[in-house]
This record gives C-alpha cells, sequence and structure tokens, in this order.
C-alpha cells in the first residue's frame, strides 16, 4: 500500500470480502487493521490517511462497487492529487 | 514467652497482658508538630505507636524522623519498615540508626506498590522482601551480624514484627506464610483490619493448631469506620480487604448523623469479642487520621489502664 | 524471546530528518516474530521515510532497506560492511542488543534505535505478548513450580504473596495475575506445596543487573 503512495498514487482502496465471509477466515480483518496502519503513517508524514480506504464487499455486489468507486472517486478529488507525485516531477 | 528485648510492648505480653498499639502516619512535610499532636492524643492508652513508612507509596516525613521525635517524647515507637525503597545496604543502616535512638520495635513489611502512590514512575527495589528483613534484623540481633557477615558493634536490641493478612487470597496459604513469617524471626504479628471476624477465629485456630500462637503474639487489627461511605469503599476498593455485607448494612442502616459513633460501636465489639480468643495477644488499632478516637476505644474495650513494665 | 515494540514513527523522523542517506536495518530473529523490526516492519518504515523525504521536498534522499539474519553476531553484521559507508546513519530495528552491536561495528556512522525494547517474553497469542524472565543469572524456577515471581511479581518477592492479591490477581491490575496464585497453584498441580513451606532465603542479585554489565565466558566453546 505504501509502495503505491510512494509511486505516485492518490487513493488506495482495499477491498476485502465481508467480515465473517474471508475465505482466509480472518484476513479481510487483518488487512483493515494494515490500512489503518497506513493511514496512520500517511498523517504522520505529512499526507492525508484518508488516501486509503477499506471496503468490504460481496463479489456480486457490482452497484455497491460502483457506490464505493465512485465515494472513492470523490474523496480523492476534493483531496487533489499526491503530493509526492508533484514533487517527483519537480525533481526529475 | 519471656522478653528477649528491652520493648515495653514485648514485656507488657511477655507478662500475659494483652499488648495495645495505634499508628501514626507522618505528615506530608517537616513540621514536627503534626507528629507531636497526633502523638499526643495516643499517650497513656497505648504501649507502642507504629510510625509508617511513606504509606500507599506518598511521600512522607520518613519513620525514622518521626520515630525518633516519640522517644524523645518518651513514647514508645514501631518503626515501620518498606523494602520497597531500600537495599539490603540502606535497611540495615536504618536499623542501626534506630537502634542508636533506643527504638526497641521493627515491623517489617513489603510496602504497597509504588503505582499506587504520588510516584508511580518511579523504580522500587525489593533487593529483601518482608520475610528476609525479618530474617535480617533477627540476624543483626541475635549473631550480633550483619548480612556481609562482619560484627555489629552494639548491635540492635529490636523485637521484631511482621503484618499478616487472613483475608487475602489464597486462604489456604494462610497459615502455612504465617509460619514461614515465624520462622524467618517475626516475633509478633499484626493483622489487617478485622471486620469479618468468623474468618479470622478460623484463622487464628488454624495457628494455634499450629502451634504458632505460642512462638508469635498475634496483635488483631482493628479500624472504625468513620461512615457508611468508608465501610464500603473498605468492601470494595482496597485490596485483600474483607467487609462482610452485614457490616456494611449495619453502618448504611445508622442515620449519618450517628455513623461515626456506630462505627466506634463496631470497632470496641470486635475488641471485646476478640479479647476472649485463645490465641490473641492484643490488638492494633488503626484510626486513620482519627487519633483523638483511640483513647474512647481503648476504655470502652476495657483496656485501661494500660499495665506498667519497667 | 525479545520482545520489542515500534517506535512512532514521528519519533524517527526526529531522529533522521536531516540525514539524506538512510539504511532501515532490520533483524531475522525475535523482533520478526513479534512484529516490530523484521522484513516487513523495515519495508514499511523505509517506505514511509522515502515518502517523508519527497513530501519535504528533500530531493537527493535515499533511504534503503537491508534485513540481517541477526544484528547480535559478527557474520551477519558483516554483510553490510561494504555497503554501510554509503550512508549518514542507520536505522537499527533490533533489539537494543542489535542496535548497540551495530554502532560498535560501525563506529563512525550513527545508529539510532527503531524499536523500544520491552522484556523477556512469550507469545501469548497474536499480537500479544508478555514477560517470563528478566534475566536474573541465577535461574529459581526449579522451586517455583516453573513460574518466576522475579519476573512476574510486582515486587518480585520471593517469599510471597503480598497482602494484595485478590481473587488471584495482583493488586497493581485486576489484568495481572498474581505469580504467587499461579506459583501456588502449579505447586498443587505437581503436588510440591512441601516447596511453599520453605523460606526463601535472602538472593545473591550480583548476577543480575545489580552486579554491573554481565558476560557468560565458555572456555570450553572458545577456541
Amino acid at each position: 500500500m505504501l509502495r503505491a503512495f510512494e509511486k505516485g498514487a492518490d487513493g488506495v482502496s482495499i477491498i476485502g470480502c465481508m467480515e465473517g465471509d474471508c475465505h482466509y477466515k480472518t484476513g479481510n480483518l487483518r488487512a483493515r487493521k494494515r490500512v489503518e496502519q497506513v493511514q496512520k503513517i500517511l498523517n504522520t508524514i505529512g499526507l492525508e490517511g484518508e488516501r486509503a480506504q477499506m471496503y468490504n464487499l460481496s463479489s456480486s455486489d457490482g452497484p455497491l462497487f460502483v457506490k464505493y468507486a465512485q465515494e472513492m472517486d470523490e474523496r480523492i478529488r476534493n483531496l487533489g492529487p499526491n503530493p509526492m507525485k508533484k514533487k517527483k516531477k519537480n525533481a526529475a | 514467652m519471656n522478653a528477649k528485648t528491652p520493648s515495653k510492648l514485648e514485656k507488657i505480653m511477655a507478662a500475659g497482658h494483652l499488648g495495645v498499639t495505634s499508628e501514626c502516619g507522618p505528615p506530608r512535610g517537616s513540621d514536627p508538630e503534626v507528629i507531636k499532636k497526633k502523638a499526643e492524643l495516643l499517650k497513656g492508652c497505648v504501649d507502642a505507636i507504629n510510625v509508617t513508612d511513606n504509606q500507599t507509596s506518598v511521600v512522607r516525613t520518613c519513620s525514622l524522623a518521626t520515630c525518633i521525635h516519640l522517644k524523645l517524647m518518651g513514647l514508645e515507637p514501631i518503626l515501620q519498615m518498606v523494602t520497597r525503597d531500600r537495599n539490603r545496604i540502606a535497611l540495615q543502616s536504618d536499623i542501626l540508626g534506630a537502634a542508636s535512638f533506643d527504638i526497641y520495635n521493627v515491623l517489617c513489611l513489603s510496602g504497597d506498590h509504588q503505582s499506587f502512590g504520588d510516584h508511580p514512575q518511579g523504580q522500587n527495589v525489593h533487593d529483601l522482601d518482608s520475610m528476609q528483613l525479618a530474617w535480617t534484623v533477627r540476624n543483626m540481633r541475635d549473631e550480633g551480624k550483619f548480612l556481609g557477615g562482619d560484627e555489629i558493634k552494639r548491635p540492635p536490641q529490636m523485637f521484631v514484627g511482621a503484618a499478616a493478612n487472613p483475608f487475602a487470597d489464597p486462604f489456604e496459604i494462610r497459615v502455612p506464610r504465617l509460619a514461614k513469617k515465624i520462622e524467618a524471626g517475626a516475633e509478633f504479628i499484626q493483622t489487617q483490619c478485622i471486620y469479618n471476624l468468623e474468618k479470622f477465629e478460623k484463622w487464628v485456630k488454624q495457628a494455634e493448631d499450629r502451634g504458632l500462637t505460642e512462638k508469635c503474639y498475634i496483635m488483631a487489627g482493628v479500624t472504625p469506620f468513620k461512615s457508611a461511605g468508608m465501610a464500603k469503599y473498605m468492601k470494595n476498593r482496597v485490596p485483600g480487604m474483607d467487609v462482610p455485607d452485614d457490616v456494611v448494612k449495619r453502618m448504611s442502616d445508622t442515620q449519618k448523623g450517628k455513623q461515626a459513633e456506630e462505627g466506634i460501636n463496631i470497632c470496641v465489639e470486635t475488641i471485646q469479642r476478640l479479647k476472649e480468643l485463645k490465641g490473641v495477644s492484643g490488638f492494633h488499632i488503626m484510626a486513620i487520621e482519627w487519633e483523638e478516637k483511640v483513647p474512647e476505644i481503648v476504655e470502652r474495650a476495657g483496656l485501661l489502664p494500660r499495665p506498667e513494665i519497667d | 524471546m525479545i520482545v520489542a515494540d515500534k517506535k512512532p514513527v514521528e519519533e524517527i523522523i526526529e531522529y533522521v530528518k536531516d540525514c539524506k542517506k538512510l539504511l532501515v536495518l532490520g533483524c531475522n530473529e525475535c523482533v520478526t516474530v513479534c512484529e516490530a523490526g523484521g522484513k516487513k516492519e523495515a519495508g514499511v518504515l523505509a517506505s514511509a521515510l522515502r515518502m517523508y523525504f519527497a513530501n519535504r521536498g528533500v530531493e537527493d534522499a535515499l533511504v534503503d532497506e537491508r534485513t540481517l539474519e541477526r544484528q547480535c553476531d559478527h557474520e551477519y553484521l558483516e554483510e553490510i560492511r561494504d555497503i554501510a559507508d554509503n550512508y549518514d546513519a542507520i536505522v537499527s530495528i533490533a533489539c537494543g542488543v542489535g542496535v548497540q552491536f551495530t554502532a560498535e561495528k560501525y563506529h563512525s556512522i550513527p545508529v539510532y534505535p527503531g524499536v523500544n525494547t520491552c522484556f523477556l517474553g512469550a507469545t501469548e497469542q497474536r499480537g500479544l505478548w508478555t514477560e517470563r524472565c528478566q534475566a536474573c543469572g541465577q535461574c529459581i524456577l526449579a522451586y517455583t513450580g516453573g513460574i518466576c515471581p522475579v519476573a512476574r511479581c510486582a515486587k518480585r518477592l520471593l517469599n510471597g504473596p503480598c497482602g494484595g492479591s485478590s481473587n488471584g490477581k495482583c493488586e497493581i491490575n485486576k489484568e495481572l495475575d498474581c505469580a504467587w496464585q499461579l506459583i501456588i497453584d502449579r505447586l498443587k498441580a505437581i503436588d510440591r506445596m512441601d516447596l511453599y513451606e520453605k523460606l526463601f532465603g535472602i538472593k545473591d542479585w550480583s548476577t543480575d543487573r545489580a552486579g554491573g554489565p554481565r558476560k557468560v565466558q565458555r572456555e570450553d566453546v572458545q577456541i
């Protein structure tokens, strides 16, 4: 997740199975914890933690996926581009 | 049991009288008048006065200096020592210091954990534990030696005490633990405040069956409740305290203005009942910041006048 | 194992904010198991530091990551001999031993700690580590039913429990088991309550921290 931000991603959404319905039992719960960690780190280093988001979705729920994607899109548009990208450009 | 030290408390109990002690907590400042005022209230109605050692891990005037004040007033102090704050060097050094003022009684304790006090970030020492401290004082007195093995010139002459909580968990090891304290060198035991008399009587009986009451003076600890609130607090908040529901009820059924008096009544009744119990050699009356009530309790419990012993 | 906990990223940033070239050095042993200083954590920390520098506009900052088998052995620490001079500083996320051994070996390079080293303990469950040993140098577990009062009693009483033991819990915290309750339960289970009756003598603490920095020297294995 952090690498994606390092490379310039404006936002990262992690989509896991519905809670209690994970093929890897608790994988989705651990993923959520990771996302929370990443949010904390992003806040610490001066990026917005909200750029990383965890969603739970069942594989057949297309409309909800669309809703989440739109939500994420709007969130990121409000935040603007990842400052890392600009810095990188300046450096280049 | 014959007295082995010049301690007045020991002599009184050795002569077969019930001993009476109370306690005096040093102030959170250096004004000696606070100590003197408290001690004055206890004069003539107790045989010796415990001086607490930074109780509840809150910094106060040291026990040793306070004991010296009492000694200079002609009173008999019991130096309380906790193993929390000092290592074996400092403990032995303070014992010598106390002995140089002819302080004849010591009570060996481990001390409340510092997290309860006003310096929770401090280190604790616990180089020795309370039993090992009792053993140390006995070794200094009876063998005339430091723990390191060197000889002591003019060894301390101290009557060695320890605390026991008959109500702490697990109950089954309470008597074996008492036996260990006695084996370590404790000659008198002051107990935790007693409200559950049945449980206490059971404990004394077990101690007696093991022959422990022949080897050691058991002083029953009592603390009068000032209010129903205090009874509830002691029941629910103080670790290792056993306050039965009927005692709490008796306090809370009493109207507000009369609760203090009822607290004294309970305390006096406790002493009267335990006076008759074989194996009990005395009473330790802990009237926390209520020293002025000690004379009344001692008198009403029929423990006055205090015996004169030379 | 040695149990450590991650230091907050802001604290580490404070140490290295003026550096340009950094090496984040993980360790494959204890700190990997307690998820504080292994390869994964080295990656996360290095990435966070890279973004921190980039975001601050430090254009030529370099943050590399490397994880050694151990940081408490010469042979593994030698693996960075050739590259060490490339860096202004090393952030070691090994235990305090690793941080110090790295600093000793790379004398002219500052080495900063990336974790707080906590205690010798066990993994009770994922994400929960608890203390078992204080390395006092004179093990008494044979007499205490295999439960250590030095490490697990808040007053390290050798003749416990104290009067504050209540319902099997310690007076300082209701969540914490009373070590002496555990000892008694265990002595009963192995039918050795006779050990409880024995007064425990005064302990020689000279093999503990009190005796100064300790060493174990084994001539039988030295060449």
